[in-house]
């Protein structure tokens, strides 16, 4: 089983309702983007990340969290300074770091299957224009069943293909991986029928 | 649907989290990382067509949100999916749907020429319009400036359509799925 990003706590932000956190991301995402003043949104910034000491947290952690996309802030801000000045390049750099801190908060307190149980929740009134739910949850625990399937797959082909010389060719990677893929996708769904699920 | 096509589904989302394990190479002079993972949207959309690819990649997506790592570097949450590529992540899910109904459409004539515009039509054209729009909101620069921008990634995307196109095309051979769902 592959493991989430959530990481184990006590605090407050750990307790909270999923769906609390979720619309909490979305009014503090489009909140923001209202904004039209750098020291405001700095200060919304300053406040996100106060949350992550506060919900146990360290540097390390935060610093994981902005590092992929340090390089683009850095662009952004670059550009901005280029066509305006540097508070508009800071209003475009905090906004993003704003939403990402606290969307990454988000995803740091809360479990994979909390989000996952709010997710069906959330379906239920979808169930008459088409959405079933249970076919929903039956589709992602299949996912993570057949990544470890598939990885190891993939590897028996690297070694297969390795031993043919064709290691760097993708096409000979890709086409037999595929292949076997969908030869899986027959047998499991005879499996998946033969239990009666529907 | 069929639990057929459920499982499809399923195996197409798992395959494009398998293609992010696969370590990104980087090409000469530029630097700029090319992933095998936007593989997957090409490839779902032209093996299963546009509702399964769709759903595919869409059921991908939710798993990411969800906070699983399964983002190519083992990225994830909601960080990623909001964030300033949020965009592309969500033009994945209509670049898979596009890609299926275009090689749906050729489904009976396909050869390379129209299954390489139709992969680069919806793996391209389309991922880019909605992607670079993201960025230009978050990055508050103009739609043009944006475009500029991603231009680089373009060389990797070539690739990934050239490969989408010959797995395509040997996958409708050795194992049609579109014309079976009719």
């Amino acid at each position: 089983m592959i493991a989430g990003l959530y990481i184990h706590g006590q605090s407050a932000l750990h307790r909270a309702a999923a769906g609390a956190k979720i619309l909490a991301m979305v009014a503090l995402g489009t909140g923001v983007f209202l904004i039209p003043d750098w020291p405001v949104v700095a200060f919304v910034l300053a406040t996100v990340l106060l949350l992550y000491p506060v919900s146990g947290f360290g540097p390390r952690i935060m610093w994981a969290q902005i590092k992929p996309i340090l390089w683009l802030l850095v662009i952004f801000f670059a550009v901005q300074l280029w066509l305006n000045d540097w508070q508009a390049g800071l209003l475009v750099i905090t906004r993003i770091a704003a939403i990402v801190m606290f969307a990454s908060l988000v995803t740091l307190t809360t479990k994979t299957s909390d989000l996952l149980a709010s997710l069906e929740r959330a379906m239920q009134p979808l169930r008459p224009i088409g959405v079933n739910p249970e076919k929903v949850s039956l589709a992602i625990s299949m996912v993570l069943r057949f990544i470890p399937v598939i990885s190891t797959v993939a590897s028996e082909i690297r070694d297969a293909q390795r031993a043919r010389g064709l290691d760097r060719s993708i096409i000979a990677m890709v086409v037999p991986l595929i292949i076997r893929t969908l030869k899986m996708a027959d047998d499991v769904a005879d499996a998946i029928d033969a239990r009666s699920f529907d | 649907m069929k639990t057929k096509d459920i499982v499809y589904v399923a195996l197409f989302a798992a395959l494009t989290a398998v293609l992010g394990l696969f370590p990104p190479i980087t090409l000469p002079v530029t630097g700029v990382p090319v992933t095998a993972q936007s593989l997957g949207p090409m490839l779902a959309g032209a093996i299963l067509g546009a509702r399964r690819g769709g759903l595919s990649i869409v059921l991908f997506l939710v798993l990411v949100a969800v906070g699983l790592p399964l983002l190519s570097g083992g990225r994830g949450g909601f960080g990623v999916m909001i964030g300033v590529t949020g965009g592309f992540m969500f033009g994945w899910a209509i670049s898979a749907f596009v890609i299926g109904l275009l090689i749906e459409k050729f489904w009976n004539r396909l050869n390379v020429f129209n299954a390489a515009l139709s992969i680069a039509f919806g793996g391209i054209v389309v991922l880019y319009a909605i992607g670079n729009a993201w960025v230009a909101v978050v990055a508050e620069i103009s739609y043009w400036q944006a475009t500029v921008g991603a231009a680089p990634f373009l060389i990797g995307d070539a690739i990934k359509v050239a490969i989408a196109t010959a797995a395509c095309l040997a996958v409708r051979r050795a194992y049609p799925l579109i014309s079976k769902a009719g």
